[in-house]
């Protein structure tokens, strides 16, 4: 079992996933497409959590991973909801056009 | 009997009390018993009094009597209590006595007003506090009284409170008054710095082994003190609010501002006489202050018109007087001519009022004449009054002015006497032209105006007062050495060893290793020359009589001549303008210290300090607004910098 | 504990009003009077009870607060805050009876008030720096709301304004506390922040005295105001509701008095005296500064404002004459200037009512309409002038001959305040009361009602009292100004041939002070 796939692939798959995610986050306008990358960067935490715990064989790794599949499911609920709530208010997922952060 | 001190003071506070608070509700009948009742009870009392300190022997004739004490810090107690002495009796008998009759005239004179109790609630006030100022026994009690009728004045004067000049002279007295205030303050705590206590008795006698002769210390304080007494007093250079303070009601300007009052700085002088005694420098100032300011309030009173205004330079340039004695050291004189002008002043000053009622308030001299038939007995009171101020034989003035001039001449100098002289002259011109041209002459009164004798209630006080100002040079007869009455009873109080006060300070001047100067000559005692006196009498006499007839050939036999006169002469322009003092002051004074104030508020303190802060807080405020282009409001923004930063740290840790 | 309890019953008063609902706003009003009513009965126990033979601190009670940095709760009280205490409870209760007519937020409002009493109460009892910096702090808090809530139009600015000061000067003072916690620790290996402990066992160089004692007197002269730092007063007294002005004026300012009397002088006795003369100068210029800009004013709030820069200036001279009669004539000026103060504000208010402007030439002739508020104002005014029998001149006398035995030239100076005090008092009283009645606005003013008087009478009763019979109140100082005048007094600081050639008149006035000077400070030459 060992040999076949090393752990730098893991590794190598989850920084590559990490990145899209971000660069997705950083990068798109569309609100659910930036809410789409956050989770693909929460999944690729997961998939070196599940190598690491592979590869160090205890079950931490899988306990980790489930309590962030966990809080993704909440986010993804409450996330769509303000995502809901915004539009309500903005007829619009244009990320630019919500600044009102700022004063 | 003497017990009764405490009360002479707390009746009149009673009425005032009453009606301050109820003066509405007890109707105007009510007011005025329970103001006159209240000031005839002290009155009362102070006989009572005084006939039991008549009784005890002179040496003994000092009691104090302590009701609490007042304020205690440290080794610095202040009682409140009450010293009795000849000096105080005398005060208190004529501020009492002249208050009286002036309470009981105000009731005929004062019953048109609204707001009776009002004034009445205000005079009972004044001899509340001008019975603590003469009977304080120690330096701040007096000056609870010293400032306590500076308020009453203050309040009376701005009586007619919808005219703006009389506000503006109730604070302009109250201001000016102030001033000396502040010099009579810092003299207590220098006093206090030397002595360790300022209860008079024993200021007054530890004085002479605390302090050297003609030293820097007892000078700078009877300056203060003397500063202060100008302030109350209204001499030069503070005396330009008693003429203004002629806008309260009549009554007010004979209790407070000719009778009482304003003789409170006399009173003061006279009872720190031995202080004064030793700073000589003070004395000859107190002297040429005195004599200058007979001399000067004469001339302006001589071109005045309004009646009021004319007895007010009048009651200025005869308090002159009374400084010109005690700065020669002639204490007696002092209270003797402040007993005689309480009377002769205050009965001049009513009858003033008389007029100005009997003509409906006019007070302007040209637009009287005549009235000597229509006001028979005013015009008798005031002749007699008249005659007293100017020196007439044998009238009360006479007797006590030309004591003054004596020592003036004996213990001054020719100086002081000349100036002395020539007031009295000024004196009796200005007040027979007074005189002739109210009551004498044609009259000038508008015809609308029918004037009428004042009723009996006024004209009571006039004719007790007339007979006083006729018979008050009886407590004074010169000549003959022991008859001078007045001089006997002060004698306690007056009483200075100066050779033992020298002794003591040559002591303490060689204990500090220094050469006490000769004073020997000091101790000479100018001999009592009865033919002096006399002659002096006749030629003051003289000039009187010469002031008179002056008046009655300008007013009376040729009425043009004066005008033809002063017609375009600079100098009465001058005199007119009361030497534009008031002016000088406003220039010099006031308008600096109101353009200074608001150039403070707006410049120092809005655009200086406040700037100051409100630039710190823009300053940081620019640089927020700097680093408010990194809050571009856009999550993305926010995540690019989170994800930099996470990138630097990694480069940091490789 | 009673102390505690008085202190913290204001703040259980305001937790009740929070259960009660905001409608009934008449309740509100009766449960805050009946709780600040209790307090101050309650409190006129602590002065039936204070031994007035001594100067230790009485009332006490300490417990362990944070053990781990040996923070006390330790509280108690002294001569210096005895009647401090009782005036804050007295205003507090007058306060609130003069809010009656309040009608915005009601419930929020007598919140406010009676935390900021317990706030202030604290302050005056703590006796822990760290206890002292926390209510300190914390009665900002509500005075900062009391002025941004309920306050006029420009109350966002002043009350910021005001924040920021106060706290810009306690922060330096927060540093300082620190700094003597450390040194504490250093010096004796105990742990603490308690203010008895650390005044008695702390020995300070002479240099670090001077930096502490520049924070703790940047904070306390912020507060007090004294000259440079003042415009913070007259901004935040404009735009403060009468009660904010009266508590500010009456309570607040005295705190920074008070700390300099608890902190400055017993900690730093040397850095105190090498400062002293600038610090008395300023206190002049404050005197004759606030008196000059007071002269000016349109407003009447402005007024009483500059006028209190006036007269604490005279108690910042007194404290530092040091000597008994200015000590004593600070502490008791401190009181006059609340009652008399206070009452400015709340007459001020009154008018403010009913006509909505305080502009000075909006007014005049007041005198014929409402006869029994002119009284008021006119006894209030002359009070504030300093007239003699009246409050005023105990204290101000008092300074003034405590700053003469200093120096004559300061007592010249300060001296003619008094003549100032007399121009913008009645001239402004003159434009106000007196003259023509030519505003018809002004023509159906009504006269002051029952309530307005019951704020008033018992603050002018006090006005005469004080004026002519202060010892209740002076005898209260007596033992705690001996004890402070021990540790301060310059003479433990001369050097020891000092001989007064200047008074060679003066002589044995000077020989009972100069036998003090046997014992120098053996700390301050380290």
């Amino acid at each position: 079992m060992d040999g076949f796939v090393p752990l730098n692939h893991y590794l190598l798959l989850s920084a590559t996933l990490f990145v899209i995610g971000v660069l997705g986050v950083l990068l798109r306008r569309n609100v659910i497409v930036v809410f789409m990358s956050v989770e693909i960067m929460l999944n690729a935490v997961n998939i070196s959590l599940i190598a690491f715990d592979h590869y160090l064989n205890n079950s931490d790794g899988q306990v980790f991973s489930f309590m962030v599949m966990c809080v993704a499911a909440a986010e993804v609920s409450v996330g769509l909801a303000i995502i809901i709530a915004m539009f309500r208010n903005k007829p619009t997922v244009n990320l630019d056009e919500f600044n009102i952060l700022k004063w | 009997m003497l017990n009764l001190a405490c009360l002479v003071p707390i009746f009149p506070l009673i009425g005032s009390i009453i009606n301050g608070f109820f003066g509405l509700r007890i109707g105007k009948n009510a007011v005025g018993k329970v103001a006159c009742g209240s000031v005839a009870l002290s009155f009362l009392t102070v006989l009572l009094m005084f006939a039991s300190l008549l009784f005890t022997p002179a040496e003994e004739r000092l009691f104090e009597q302590v009701l609490f004490t007042w304020m205690a810090a440290g080794d610095f107690a202040v009682e409140f209590g009450f010293q009795i002495d000849p000096l105080s009796m005398v005060m208190m008998l004529v501020v009492t006595g002249v208050g009286s009759l002036i309470h009981i005239y105000s009731i005929g004179y004062m019953h048109e007003e609204y707001s009776y109790y009002r004034y009445f609630a205000y005079l009972n006030l004044f001899m509340f506090s001008m019975l603590l100022q003469v009977k304080g026994n120690n330096f701040l009690i007096m000056l609870i009284g010293w400032e306590g009728v500076g308020v009453s004045s203050y309040f009376l004067i701005g009586y007619y409170f919808e005219k703006k000049s009389a506000c503006d002279a109730g604070v302009k007295a109250f201001v000016v008054n102030r001033i000396g205030d502040f010099a009579f303050l810092l003299a207590i705590m220098y006093i206090f710095n030397i002595f360790g206590t300022i209860d008079f008795s024993d200021v007054m006698h530890m004085a002479p082994e605390k302090l050297i002769y003609d030293s820097e210390a007892v000078t700078i304080i009877c300056l203060l003190l003397f500063i202060g007494a100008t302030g109350k007093s209204a001499q030069i250079p503070l005396y330009t609010w008693l003429p203004d303070a002629m806008e309260g009601p009549t009554p007010v300007s004979a209790l407070i501002h000719a009778a009482t009052m304003v003789t409170a700085g006399v009173y003061m002088v006279v009872r720190c006489n031995v202080l004064f005694e030793l700073a000589p420098l003070v004395m000859l100032t107190v002297a040429f202050i005195g004599g200058t300011t007979a001399l000067m309030a004469a001339t302006i009173g001589m071109t005045q018109y309004d009646i009021k205004r004319v007895l007010a330079y009048s009651t200025v340039s005869q308090i002159g007087y009374m400084f010109l004695a005690c700065g020669v050291g002639a204490y007696t004189a002092a209270i003797f001519h402040l007993v005689t002008h309480a009377f002769f002043k205050a009965c001049l000053f009513l009858g003033s009022g008389s007029v100005i009622h009997g003509i409906h308030g006019e007070q302007d001299m040209r637009k009287m004449g005549g009235l000597k038939k229509q006001l028979p007995i005013t015009y008798m009171t005031f002749l007699i009054s008249t005659f007293a101020i100017a020196g007439i034989f044998p009238l009360s003035g006479f007797f006590s002015k030309d004591e003054i001039l004596y020592h003036a001449l004996m213990d001054g100098n020719i100086i002081l006497w000349g100036m002395g002289a020539t007031g009295a002259l000024l004196t009796a011109f200005y007040m027979f032209r007074l005189v002739f041209m109210t009551f004498w002459g044609e009259s000038r009164v508008d015809p609308d105006v029918h004037p009428h004798e004042s009723p009996k209630v006024m004209t009571m006080p006039l004719m007790i007062l007339a007979g006083l100002a006729t018979v008050g040079g009886l407590l004074g007869i010169p000549l003959v050495h022991g008859w001078h009455a007045l001089h006997n009873w002060l004698e306690p109080v007056l009483h200075f060893d100066l050779a033992s006060a020298l002794e003591h300070s040559k002591h303490m001047l060689h204990a500090n290793g220094e050469h006490a100067p000769s004073w020997g000559h000091l101790l000479v005692e100018p001999e009592h020359n009865v033919w002096v006196e006399v002659s002096l009498m006749l030629l003051s006499l003289g000039i009187a009589i010469t002031g008179i007839v002056g008046a009655y050939y300008c007013y009376v036999k040729k009425p043009d001549l004066p005008g033809k006169f002063i017609k375009g002469q600079w100098g009465y322009d001058l005199v007119n303008n009361k030497y534009g003092i008031d002016e000088l002051y406003d220039e010099t004074v006031v308008k600096p210290t109101v353009v200074g104030s608001f150039f403070l508020w707006k410049t120092a303190d809005q655009k200086g300090i406040d700037g100051g802060v409100n630039a710190v807080a823009n300053t940081i405020g620019w640089f927020s607004k700097q680093a408010r282009v990194f809050q571009s409001g856009f999550v993305r923004n926010y995540a690019l910098f989170m994800v930099m930063g996470f990138l630097v740290l990694l480069i940091l840790m490789f | 504990m009673f102390l505690t309890f008085l202190t913290f019953l204001p703040l259980i008063g305001a937790m009740g009003l929070a259960f009660i609902p905001k409608e009934k706003e008449g309740m509100i009003k009766q449960v805050a009077v009946a709780v600040a009513a209790a307090d101050f009965l309650l409190s006129l126990q602590l002065y039936a009870g204070f031994d007035m033979s001594t100067h230790l601190m009485q009332f006490e009670y300490s417990i362990a607060w944070i053990p781990s940095f040996g923070v006390n709760y330790h509280v108690g009280i002294d001569g210096i805050s005895l009647l401090l205490y009782i005036m804050t409870t007295f205003l507090t209760l007058i306060c609130i009876i003069a809010s009656w007519s309040v009608k915005k937020r009601v419930k929020e409002y007598m919140i406010a008030m009676l935390a900021l009493s317990t706030g202030m109460l604290g302050v005056f009892i703590s006796l822990d720096i760290f206890l002292f910096y926390v209510f300190w702090e914390f009665q900002l808090v509500p005075m900062y709301l009391l002025i941004g809530i309920w306050g006029g139009p420009r109350r966002i600015y002043a009350a910021v304004k005001f924040f920021l000061y106060t706290a810009v000067g306690s922060l330096l003072m927060l540093v300082a506390i620190i700094w003597m916690y450390f040194e504490v620790q250093q010096q004796t290996g105990v742990l603490t922040t308690d203010l008895m402990y650390i005044t008695e066992n702390l020995n300070i160089g002479l240099d670090a005295q001077k930096w502490l004692f520049m924070a703790f007197f940047l904070a306390f002269a912020i507060k007090v105001p004294m000259f440079p730092f003042h415009t913070w007063l007259p901004d935040a007294h404009v735009e403060a509701p009468t009660a904010g002005s009266v508590i500010l004026a009456g309570v607040l300012l005295k705190m920074g008095t008070y700390g300099f009397l608890r902190f400055n002088l017993p900690l730093f006795p040397f850095a105190s005296n090498v400062f002293m003369e600038y610090i008395a100068w300023m206190a002049i210029i404050g005197i004759v500064y606030g008196a000059l800009v007071a002269m000016v004013q349109e407003d009447l709030k402005k007024l009483v404002a500059y006028s209190s820069v006036s007269h604490l200036g005279f108690v910042m001279l007194g404290i530092f004459a040091f000597n008994h009669y200015g000590l004593q004539g600070a502490l008791l000026q401190n009181l006059n200037h609340g009652i008399s103060t206070s009452a400015l504000f709340l007459l001020v208010g009154m008018i403010y009512d009913r006509r909505h402007t305080r502009l000075i030439s909006e007014f005049g002739g007041l005198a014929k309409i409402i006869p029994v508020y002119t009284i008021c104002f006119m006894i209030v005014t002359l009070s504030s002038i300093g007239l003699p029998g009246t409050n005023g001149f105990v204290g101000e006398f008092l300074v003034l001959l405590g700053i003469f035995q200093a120096d004559g030239m300061m007592a010249m100076v300060a001296t003619s305040g008094v003549i100032f005090a007399a121009c913008y008092m009645l001239w402004m009283f003159q434009r106000v009361m007196f003259l023509k009645l030519d505003n018809p606005k002004n023509e159906n003013m009504e006269d002051m009602n029952c309530r307005e008087l019951i704020t008033i009478v018992p603050l002018i009763i006090l006005i005469f009292w004080i004026g002519f019979y202060p010892k209740p109140f002076m005898k209260t100082f007596e033992p705690t100004v001996e004890h402070l005048m021990t540790r301060v007094s310059p003479d433990n600081f001369r050097p020891k041939k000092h001989n007064d050639e200047h008074h060679a008149t003066a002589v044995d006035k000077h020989e009972e002070s100069s036998s003090h000077s046997e014992k120098p400070k053996e700390k301050s030459h380290h």
